[in-house]
């Protein structure tokens, strides 16, 4: 238990002059960026994008309380992460999601991404991106098929699979379609790129619109809130490396522009690879994980068995991170100088 | 006195000093082959039959072996007690015994099987060994038990091969993967290990009051 100290006798040290930016104003400032590509999700899936957000924003924050010891309940619950977790995991689900699997997947983000390590600041990986591969690792069926944009009902009504009883299948045999990666790879098709900025195609809720994305990461980028490293480094290694593969045979491989604004890239690029928990302190560190992002996307999507590879290499670079941190360390001034005799 | 001394030996290994919960010994066995329920069913009573066999002749042979080699005299008592498991089970339940597959001979290097020897029957007698290797070999068959029936519901819908759930479950394809595996095991040892920290928590919460009763 903390003891209530008498706030005349509190002492301060320095620095006296302070930033203020705390956690929770961090956090409420990249719900605020996703704002905008939540809105998107909403215009393109209608009520859908409401019902698997939501499920998986309640498991995300239900696994926070539930697994909070009572003195440091409110607080882990006020900063806002849980909420934030959920909604990043919600974004990266497919709209036709069952609610129940949303919510599994919010509440395993959590509890196995994130409580398991001691809580916020101590997890080795983006707990959204966990829950999401729980999610894919155990309905994988479920979790790639893929709806067109718009429900058939309008805007107030949800596609059938987001009503599948708990535990239960998807009875119903929804139209599907595929992603503009997935149609690429499997059938050498190409999206047009309007498609791919403004989003009107399939995809998981948050990824469809690039241009919203790279909005609110703007933002964040302007409120000082996100490594600017990180997201540059990422987005140009892909340019890069898929402009070499064009050069090889422009015919086989996505062009660069395709490259950027297809799959999760925007999203996992801006929002989950710069976790500050989970990516590198020092600057070099930070180049580094977004050049290896960067070339593991691109070699799982060009030549792994999957259309898409954000989630598994910004994972793997996760586990890379504490490495990295320990390689890139600054030299303290003053130390490590070889001696002049 | 010493029926209460043979119990207490039974008792450890079912609960306080579980083979797998508490010792975390024999995970081999313990995350490969409990994918079903009667599955785990089968290790857990083939390796209690090496294990309870295999203390009895140690604990008897314990001043005959010479301490040298006493290592490669359990692996040979054991790896006798191990083949005669093998061919039972092939002869009884053939199709339990084709999915075990190589995990029936590997019974041998289950640490915990040579673990109980090393520390146990070969220096205590033979009544209380066999209680010993009882209570392992029963703490080992809870925990395969409670692994494989976990995986098998939420995996399958199914317990023992009897559907549970209405015909259109959803299977939780992850659990029957070996990631299932380590993903329940962990979550079971966790609140393995929380009952026991709430548990000690109250004992001391209890001494304190006596002590400030007093």
């Amino acid at each position: 238990m903390k003891e209530r100290r008498d706030p005349d006798l509190l002492l301060f040290h320095a620095p006296l002059l302070r930033q203020g930016m705390t956690t929770p104003k961090a956090m409420r400032d990249v719900i605020i960026a996703l704002m905008p590509a939540t809105g998107a999700s909403l215009w393109f899936f209608g009520l859908s994008a409401v019902l698997v957000i939501g499920s998986s924003i309640a498991g995300a924050v239900l696994a926070e309380w539930l697994f909070a010891d009572r003195a440091s309940r409110g607080e882990s619950l006020r900063d806002a992460t849980g909420i934030l977790t959920g909604l990043l995991l919600g974004l990266t689900l497919p709209p036709g999601l069952p609610m129940w699997m949303a919510f599994l997947g919010g509440f395993v983000g959590i509890a196995l991404g994130k409580v398991i390590w001691g809580g916020l600041g101590h997890n080795l990986f983006n707990p959204a991106l966990l829950g999401r591969a729980f999610l894919l690792a155990t309905f994988p069926i479920a979790m790639t098929t893929w709806v067109p944009a718009g429900p058939e009902g309008g805007f107030f009504s949800a596609y059938a699979g987001n009503l599948a009883l708990p535990f239960m299948q998807v009875q119903v045999d929804g139209v599907s379609s595929a992603t503009p990666l997935g149609l690429f790879k499997f059938e050498q098709e190409a999206t047009p790129l309007t498609g791919l900025m403004f989003g009107r195609i399939g995809g998981s809720l948050g990824e469809t619109s690039g241009l919203l994305l790279l909005l609110g990461g703007i933002y964040l980028w302007l409120r000082r809130d996100l490594d600017w490293r990180i997201p540059v480094s990422i987005l140009g290694t892909v340019i890069v490396f898929s402009a070499i593969l064009g050069f090889f045979d422009a015919e086989r491989f996505p062009t660069p522009m395709f490259s950027l604004f297809s799959g999760g890239l925007m999203l996992g690029a801006i929002y989950m690879a710069t976790d500050p928990v989970t990516s590198p302190v020092t600057p070099r560190g930070a180049w580094f994980f977004g050049i290896g992002t960067g070339l593991l996307v691109m070699l799982i999507r060009v030549f792994g068995g999957l259309p898409e590879g954000v989630m598994y290499a910004i994972l793997l670079m996760n586990a890379a991170t504490p490495l990295i941190d320990r390689y890139t360390q600054p030299r303290v001034f003053g130390h490590g100088v070889e001696k002049k005799s | 006195m010493k029926k209460n001394e043979s119990y207490e030996e039974f008792v450890k290994g079912i609960w306080r000093d579980n083979p797998v919960f508490a010792q975390v010994l024999g995970m081999c066995p313990m995350l490969a082959v409990t994918n079903s329920a009667i599955n785990a069913i089968a290790m857990g009573m083939a390796s209690m039959f090496v294990l309870v066999g295999s203390s009895f002749l140690v604990s008897i042979f314990r001043n005959v072996i010479p301490k040298q080699v006493r290592i490669s005299c359990f692996i040979i008592i054991i790896a006798t007690f191990v083949t005669i498991a093998d061919y039972t089970l092939l002869a009884l339940v053939p199709k339990v015994h084709k999915e075990l597959g190589a995990f029936i001979p590997l019974i041998v290097a289950n640490c915990l099987i040579l673990g109980r020897q090393e520390a146990f029957a070969s220096r205590y007698p033979t009544r209380l060994a066999v209680m010993d290797a009882l209570g392992m070999a029963g703490g080992f068959l809870l925990a395969l038990f409670s692994l494989g029936a976990v995986r098998e519901i939420l995996g399958d819908g199914a317990l023992f091969g009897v559907r549970i759930f209405s015909e259109n479950f959803e299977p939780w394809i992850v659990m029957i993967l070996p990631p299932g595996g380590f993903l329940t095991l962990g979550v079971i040892l966790l609140f393995f290990n929380w009952f026991k920290y709430k548990k000690d928590e109250f004992l001391a919460d209890v001494a304190e009051a006596e002590r400030s009763g007093n």
